[in-house]
């Protein structure tokens, strides 16, 4: 396994951990705190990767697909 | 060996201080005011008027042996002892009369009758006080012939005295020479009442009685090496060997501990710049005069030979060090970081701040990143231990810090204690809560691993829930379902704190039958009964406070398990005052400061979010650039960068990440992806493998600043004497930032900590002058709080309302399977600290040589594995190999081990899962196998090898 599928694989998995934890909580807002919690907690980088990932139809959770369109996209 | 008053220390005033209603009464025509309970001798001595003693310390309880302190008291008949005698209203004593007089001397010619004579050759010489009171009370003459004695190794006609006994220097630290024993009982309530460890004991009565170890000497008895015995004795008895060594000290600087999280303060007392001992400080409001082996004792590895004190460069990390002057290394250094800015981009580049250094080199180091790097890649080895703890404790309370001070624990009538081992990691205050649970209060246990708590001499725990690692989360929403489903809650609290809608849905949700003790027991083996027995324990018993660490944060779900500890504190409004509260046992002495200066990439110091505009503005204003405001990478997630070649530059001070974090393979690629890793350290550590630059850090003892314990108290460090290395670690910092163009000018810490300060609101009133003045404080220290703020939460919450969280049980990636049908855990112990670079470097190695894999006799039976077998112990992260050794202090299925030791290299065994918020890694939980080897592995030999290479240094050019 290349470095780079390796690293692409973890950053779905950690999306979808996310996922796991909002997915249980109350309120109709989970798509929109995934996405909160990846614009607080993900530099740059690992949301452009992850942005072009979603993109390329990795394998990501339904609520992470959900919540793809609330992720602010980086500007440099 | 505390007859001997250094400067700023408090006299020994004979017995413990009582609280109480005042008492007034008259001792040699002195009116004396003293709260009820309190003893004649501690009245005397506060009044000024010292009354000999000999087995009283005000560290014990009275004994009342030694009658050296006879008094008379109008009204009674006899002569009362005035250390057992408490004082009554109107009381009228008097300490000095001929009858007294004669009855000390007479107390002191039997003590002297069986004791040396060599007073100029005794290591306690000056600080004896048997020598003391002989000379207060007047001794000439010692009229009792010596006859039967302990200390003549064979009398007159050379027969062997059989009441001799040879010196026992088993301790690296110290030595117990029985010859000098007073049988004054001290050592031995020092050890039951302040350590609580009851290794000694009194054998015998009357001339036959000694102090006896339960062993065949002190390194083969329970005892832990604390020190505290050493410090009641006094006599030359038991004694520091660096005092018997060295003679005693002249000067005395109050400092903090660098080990742990307890943050205990310390004496250091020096000849010259030479230490001598580090005494805890009785002032210390952490530690109250206590203190472990590894403070008091482990500080050798300051000068030890391994050290390095030059800077040292290489062009790739195939080639051997070569030894160069500092500002070569810094432009070197600043070279290689510009370079790789240009080529790969402002944020290809960043740094790792250490909970081993002082804030204000903490506070520099993030600053390096912020305002000279530009980005927001600062992060700290509280990512791999307390992460969850920030972001867990932020949601519910709104802020993430312990809620309590460490004396609350004698407020507490349950005490929770999930995840933690504190007589191992944090003795001192495991000390403290052990002399709690001797008092009365309950313990309740959850921890896959019989920890020492669980059952020790006169501690026993109400429950213990050994669960399955990985299942906190399950257990603790367990608790909480029975809390609410039995109406245990405290519906006053809820409402009056807490969001009550939030509490309604949150109910809702932990009322379902899935969440119940039933159910889960088949996710944890822990019985349903015993958690619903602990859960109404907890609810209903009093005060009741948590005490969690590691075991808890360390997982997939990390955070979530915080969150469900919060909830709990919350239903029981076990919040805001004395005996309560949520408490993260913080690991290493600094993890509080560094989550506090801002070490996180999203955060800013005082926990301010970098996408808040007004908080980035305080920073730009302060330091003239601007403020990155998007997040930078967490440590994890710089090594993934590395590896696809966006992030290729760190400076990393005072960490070995290589061997503390886990999967070191993926570590080890990560580094080796990189073009210029910096490590300042005071060792050659593991990381330093891959490094192109080392520059030599410097030891607490050399340094002025401070550290925050667990208990968010600040407490200052001094210098002791000068860096060896040239430079303290905040010098350094400034030189590298300098080197790439900055223009720092701080001429001492306390300018740091001005602008920590002024940019952050908890700590606005912090300062070295406060500090001076009032010993520590405990932030919020602000106008609203001017001495700092013991507990917290205690008429509202800091985010306003409580926050209930939702805690669902997910399951780890991290599973069993027929090829790794065991689940592994890791942990600590009490003689070593963390990666061990320091401990392995001292005496301290003698109680833990080698760490060892703790197996249940049922799996090492099956496997054919036996005590002391070399075992190879796999995952699907890779392989190593140690010794095993049987204990049921595991349950079947579980295996356990500690990482102090490079060679161990347990951290190839961990996997790369991690906490869903806060990438914290899964510690905790790794599926293994065990099975027989015949010693270490081929990576552990290349290891070795590669280690042993990556130390080559050339002598310098010159
Ligand atoms: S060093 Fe500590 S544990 Fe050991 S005997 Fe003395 S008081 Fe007890
Ligand atoms: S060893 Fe020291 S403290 Fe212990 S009984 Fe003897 S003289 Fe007292
Ligand atoms: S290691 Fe911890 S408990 Fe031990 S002396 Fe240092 S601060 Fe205190
Ligand atoms: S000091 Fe009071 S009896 Fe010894």
């Amino acid at each position: 396994m290349s470095p780079d599928t390796r690293s692409s694989e973890k950053l779905v998995i950690m999306a979808n951990q996310i996922a796991g934890f909002f997915r249980a909580q109350p309120g109709t807002d989970q798509a929109e705190r995934v996405a909160a919690h990846l614009n607080d907690f993900w530099d740059p980088g690992m949301r452009a990767q992850f942005l072009a990932l979603a993109e390329a139809g990795a394998a990501f959770d339904p609520l992470v697909r959900a919540a793809v369109p609330f992720v602010r996209r980086p500007l440099d | 060996m505390t007859a001997f008053v250094m400067p700023g220390e408090t006299r020994d005033l004979g017995t413990p201080a009582r609280e109480g209603r005042p008492v007034h009464l008259t001792i040699d025509g002195v009116a004396v005011t003293v709260p009820e309970g309190t003893s004649v001798m501690r009245a005397a001595a506060e009044a000024g008027l010292a009354i000999p003693k000999l087995c009283a310390s005000d560290s014990l309880e009275a004994f009342g042996s030694c009658r050296l302190c006879v008094v008379e008291i109008e009204g009674r008949r006899g002569l009362p002892a005035a250390c057992t005698t408490p004082v009554h209203p109107g009381m009228v004593v008097h300490t000095q009369s001929e009858k007294l007089r004669r009855v000390r001397l007479g107390v002191m010619e039997l003590y002297i009758s069986d004791h040396p004579l060599d007073c100029l050759t005794c290591a306690a010489n000056g600080d004896c006080e048997l020598q003391d009171m002989a000379g207060a009370v007047g001794l000439r003459e010692v009229r009792y012939v010596t006859g039967a004695n302990h200390f003549e190794v064979r009398d007159t006609s050379g027969q062997r005295n059989p009441e001799w006994r040879p010196v026992d220097e088993s301790n690296p630290y110290f030595a117990f020479d029985p010859s000098k024993c007073i049988v004054c009982n001290r050592c031995v309530r020092a050890c039951e009442e302040v350590q609580g460890t009851f290794a000694l004991t009194l054998e015998g009565r009357g001339f036959e009685s000694r102090v006896a170890t339960g062993g065949a000497d002190f390194m083969a008895s329970d005892c832990v090496s604390c020190g505290a015995c050493v410090q009641a004795c006094p006599t030359a008895t038991l004694q520091e060997k660096s005092v018997i060594a060295q003679g005693l000290p002249t000067r005395s600087v109050l400092t903090t501990c660098a080990y742990c999280g307890v943050g205990c303060s310390f004496r250091a007392e020096l000849q010259g710049d030479r230490l001598v001992r580090m005494v805890p400080s009785k002032e210390g409001r952490a530690n109250h005069g206590h203190s472990c082996v590894k403070g008091r004792f482990a500080y050798g590895y300051a000068s030890h030979p391994d050290r390095i004190t030059r800077p040292m460069i290489r062009d790739s990390i195939e080639d051997p060090w070569r030894e160069v002057g500092w500002a070569e290394a810094l432009a070197f250094a600043a070279g290689r970081l510009r370079a790789i800015q240009q080529a790969h981009g402002r944020r290809s580049i960043g740094v790792i701040t250490s909970s081993r250094c002082t804030n204000e080199e903490t506070f520099l180091v993030q600053k390096l990143a912020r305002a000279v790097f530009r980005n927001n890649n600062t992060d700290t080895c509280a990512r791999v231990c307390h992460s969850p703890t920030g972001y867990g404790l932020g949601q519910a309370f709104g802020t993430s810090a312990g809620t309590q001070d460490f004396d609350s624990v004698e407020a507490s009538d349950v005490i929770l204690v999930i995840g933690a081992n504190p007589t191992d990691a944090h003795p001192v205050f495991a000390s403290r809560m052990k002399k709690r649970l001797r008092a009365g209060a309950r313990l309740i246990v959850i921890d896959p691993r019989r920890i020492d708590l669980v059952r020790s001499p006169h501690v026993a725990a109400a429950h213990h829930l050994a669960l399955r690692p990985g299942t906190n989360v399950a257990v603790v929403s367990a608790m909480a379902h029975v809390i609410v489903t039995e109406g245990l809650i405290d519906e006053a609290y809820i409402r009056t704190r807490c969001d009550w809608d939030e509490y309604l849905a949150y109910a809702a949700f932990i009322a379902d039958p899935r969440h119940g003790p039933e159910a889960t027991e088949l996710l944890s083996g822990v019985p349903a009964a015993e958690l619903r027995a602990a859960a109404r324990l907890y609810a209903t018993g009093g005060n009741g406070a948590i005490y969690y660490g590691l075991g808890v944060t360390e997982h997939s779900q990390g955070s979530t398990a915080v969150m469900g500890i919060a909830n709990l504190a919350m239903l029981t409004g076990n919040m805001g005052r004395k005996g309560v509260g949520v408490n993260p046992l913080r690991g290493q002495n600094n993890v509080q400061g560094a989550c506090d200066m801002g070490s996180f990439p999203h955060e800013l110091p005082g926990y301010r979010h970098v996408k808040n505009a007004d908080v980035r503005a305080i920073y730009e204003a302060a330091w003239g650039v601007p403020i990155d405001p998007e997040p930078g990478l967490r440590i994890p997630n710089m090594l993934d960068a590395a590896l696809e070649g966006r992030f290729r530059g760190l400076y990393c001070q005072g960490e070995d990440i290589l061997q503390s974090d886990p999967d070191t393979m993926h570590v080890a690629a990560g580094l080796k992806a990189m073009d210029c890793v910096i490590v300042q350290d005071l060792f050659l550590n593991e990381t330093a493998q891959y490094a192109h630059v080392f520059l030599p850090g410097s030891s607490f003892l050399e340094k002025d600043g401070t550290f925050t314990n667990a208990e968010r108290r600040i407490n200052r460090v001094r210098a002791v004497m000068r860096p060896r290395n040239g430079h303290a670690d905040w010098e350094v910092t400034q030189m590298l930032a300098n080197a790439m163009g900055a223009d720092w000018r701080y001429g001492h810490p306390s300018q740091i900590m001005e602008e920590i300060a002024r940019t952050t609101p908890s700590f606005a009133a912090v300062s070295y002058d406060l500090l001076d003045q009032e010993g520590s404080v405990q932030w919020p220290c602000n106008a609203e709080h001017p001495e700092g703020t013991p507990l917290m939460h205690v008429d509202g919450f800091v985010r306003g309302r409580g926050r209930f969280i939702v805690t669902e049980y997910l399951p780890t990636d991290e599973k069993t399977g027929p090829r790794f049908p065991l689940l592994l855990t890791t942990g600590r112990i009490l003689s070593q600290y963390n990666v061990g670079a320091q401990t392995r470097r001292t005496p301290n190695a003698q109680w833990h040589g080698e760490d060892r894999l703790e197996i249940h006799p049922h799996d090492a039976e099956l496997r054919g594995v036996q005590e002391g077998d070399w075992v190879r112990l796999a995952s699907r992260s890779g392989e190593t190999s140690l010794r095993a050794t049987l204990t049921d202090r595991v349950s079947p299925g579980v295996v356990y081990t500690t990482f102090h030791h490079p060679d161990t290299q347990a951290n190839v065994i961990t996997t790369d899962v991690s906490d869903w918020a806060t990438n914290c890694p899964e510690y905790k939980v790794t599926a293994v196998q065990v099975s027989l080897s015949n010693g270490p592995t081929d990576g552990q030999r290349a290891r070795a090898a590669r280690a042993g290479r990556s130390r080559r240094i050339l002598p310098a050019a010159e």
